[in-house]
């Protein structure tokens, strides 16, 4: 196990700019996960840590030692593929034995380690199938399986639950976060879908463009993130931006709701934030038409217009109504999300 | 288990008023062509098989007696071919030939195939480039030039001449079949034994070659048969009687001044061809696979 920094990574190719300097700092047996959208260079960071991209600028170091030149083998570090990359041409076992039989391990600590592993995740009575023989979730364990047989100092997941359907990722993220629990290697898990973020991760960098946005655990960026995008990004449904301006003590936003603001709010703001699910029932709040309702049975989604604004509410009541009526919300004043114009929280 | 769903589903019976109808419509629509391609491509083998078994006296009077069929077939042909020729000794030559230029080929093709395609050094592309060019430029030219080295190299009139010379073809034509082929094993593979912590030639031994065995095969059968079949080199290279191969030395041995000693020579032809079609026989299946890019999970 081994602590991972990062300082002031750069990535290029040719001409192209990928990673602009990232920062990041991970520490010994925690679990990090890399969220941002499709192309945001979030395999390319973690390729550089495994050595399979060099490092155009800056330093990665593992477990105290720099490892800009350190070629992957050396690195003892496991990474589980997003295609999990099994060999097809050899069962489950060989392909969990492959790295420890390159070592010239004796062939009984090998087995040893090899039964170790599928105990742990469940392969026992898989081991002599071919992955052409597995299931998704079954070659995503024997994926996982690879890695832990081999007891790295850090382990590398890239997007390891995409190609499975909804049901089994929900199951699967749970494992991978048990796991975790369990053997305490430092974790660094890549992903595009901020809900396996949220529910997975110690620490999460918000990465954007190939620049972090924000890192943090996973309720202080809900709580308070430090920007539109993170703002966006992190939360689901999504948080409602309004852009617009304060005036006489009331934030005007562009589609024409008058927006109640916290005391001492700053007068620059030009976006206003408020999350879907702070936004209140109130007789005597602000009147916003219905478009349409979603209920989901624990809450109720209300997507909703005051005057030309758009907003989305998420109750716990069961809001009856159809489009065109009138129902009266008033966001929770604690919660509201105010930035300025270069973005910022302010 | 959703496989051998679908599977048990495909193969279920269609229900008994619709059996007649598709069979007599897949006895229209694929087995007649087949029929017709079938009979075109192997009646020159046909006629080669009766040719080499007939008498003389059939082989040259066809008002008397049917050239489709043999009335009395005779070995005489065969025991001439075998026993009064060096017939025995041009097989084992050409054999000789065929493996050591497919083996030399296979092993140069498959390092160059690898390098071009995964290692991606400055100036791969070109590299790729040139071995394509090399490929264009016809035998019928390359073999004057190449003769003047075979001279040199004093190795005129020997196997050698040939082993050396037929990879300047096979060697074009294997790298870029094999480029292909590796260019579907996916890279991941590699990146994670990379990972693992394989070098380079285990990742090549034990990941790649291993997956790449049909295009191998197929690549291996492809220079197999070239070598077997070449004709301008070896008539070019080789001049002494015993160290020719069996297609020039049918035509310039059995053809004496213009007599054509027919039954010999289609008896020379079809003991040439078994050992190709033997070879095709085994791996054909792995042949058929890599020439429609079938990439196994
Ligand atoms: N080998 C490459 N050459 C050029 N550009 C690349 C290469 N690999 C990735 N990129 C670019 O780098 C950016 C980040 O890619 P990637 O790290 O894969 O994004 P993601 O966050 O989706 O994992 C993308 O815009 C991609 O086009
Ligand atoms: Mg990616």
């Amino acid at each position: 196990m081994a602590d991972v920094s990062i300082r002031q990574a750069r990535k290029s190719y040719g001409s192209t700019k990928v990673l602009h300097g990232v920062d990041v700092s991970i520490g010994d047996g925690e679990f990090v996960v890399l969220v941002g959208p499709s192309g945001c260079g979030k395999s390319t960071l973690l390729r550089m840590i495994a050595g399979l991209e060099n490092i155009t600028e800056g330093e990665i170091a593992i477990g105290g030692k720099v490892v800009n030149t350190v070629p992957p083998k050396d690195r003892d570090i496991a990474m589980v593929f997003q295609n999990y990359a099994l060999y097809p041409h050899m069962t489950v076992r060989e392909n969990m034995a492959f790295s420890m039989m390159l070592a010239k391990a004796p062939a009984d600590v090998i087995e040893a380690e090899v039964q170790r592993a599928a105990k742990i995740l469940g392969l026992d009575v898989l081991l002599d199938r071919y992955p052409r023989q597995l299931s998704g979730g079954q070659r995503q364990r024997v994926a996982m399986g690879r890695a832990i047989v081999r007891d790295p100092q850090v382990f590398l997941f890239d997007e390891p639950l995409s190609n499975l359907d909804a049901k089994l990722r929900v199951q699967m993220r749970s494992e991978i976060k048990e796991l975790h629990q369990r053997l305490k290697v430092t974790t660094v898990y890549v992903t595009h879908d901020q809900i396996e973020a949220m529910t997975m991760a110690d620490q999460i960098v918000v990465m954007n463009g190939g620049r972090i946005e924000q890192s943090g655990a996973p309720l202080d960026l809900y709580d308070t993130p430090a920007n539109l995008f993170v703002a966006g990004f992190i939360g689901s449904p999504a948080m409602n931006l309004l852009s617009g301006r304060v005036r006489d003590g009331a934030f005007h936003a562009d589609g024409g709701a008058v927006m109640p603001l916290p005391p001492g709010a700053p007068p620059t703001a030009t976006t206003y934030g408020i999350r879907p699910e702070h936004l209140r029932l109130d007789d005597a709040g602000i009147a916003a038409s219905i478009i349409v309702v979603e209920p989901t049975g624990s809450e109720t989604q209300v997507s909703l217009n005051i005057g030309e604004t758009h907003l989305l509410g998420a109750f716990r009541e069961r809001v009856m109504g159809r489009h065109g009526d009138t129902l009266m919300i008033s966001p929770d004043l604690d919660l509201v999300h105010l930035f300025g114009p270069d973005g910022r929280r302010l | 288990m959703t496989e051998a769903a679908t599977k048990a589903n495909g193969s279920s019976p269609p229900p008994e008023t619709m059996a007649w109808d598709s069979r007599s419509r897949r006895v229209v629509m694929v087995y007649v062509p087949l029929a017709c391609f079938v009979l075109i491509l192997l009646f020159p083998f046909y006629w080669m098989t009766i040719t080499a078994f007939k008498p003389n006296a059939e082989l040259y009077d066809y008002k008397r007696y049917n050239p489709f069929w043999i009335g009395s077939p005779t070995l005489d042909h065969l025991y001439m071919l075998l026993f009064e020729t060096a017939y025995p000794r041009w097989l084992w030559t050409t054999m000789l030939v065929a493996v050591c230029a497919t083996v030399l080929s296979l092993v140069s093709s498959t390092l160059a195939a690898y390098a071009i395609q995964r290692l991606r050094f400055r100036g791969s592309g070109y590299v790729g480039l040139a071995i394509y060019l090399a490929y264009l430029v016809p035998p019928s030219i390359l073999f004057i030039p190449l003769a003047t080295m075979v001279f040199q190299l004093g190795l005129f009139d020997t196997p050698f001449a040939l082993i050396l010379t037929y990879p300047t073809f096979l060697i074009p034509f294997c790298t870029w079949l094999l480029i292909g082929y590796f260019k579907s094993i996916p890279y991941e593979l590699e990146e994670c034994a990379l990972m693992d912590g394989a070098t380079r030639l285990q990742i090549l031994r034990r990941i790649t070659l291993p997956l790449a065995v049909p295009g191998l095969i197929s690549a291996g059968i492809f220079s197999f048969t070239l070598s077997w079949n070449e004709f301008i080199y070896a008539l070019a290279f080789i001049q002494s009687s015993e160290n020719k191969t069996v297609p020039v030395a049918i035509l310039t041995e059995l053809v004496t001044g213009d007599v054509y000693q027919w039954g010999a020579l289609m008896a020379g032809s079809l003991l040439g061809s078994l050992p190709v079609a033997l070879f095709y026989s085994f791996f054909v299946d792995y042949y058929v696979s890599s020439l429609t890019g079938a990439v196994k999970e």
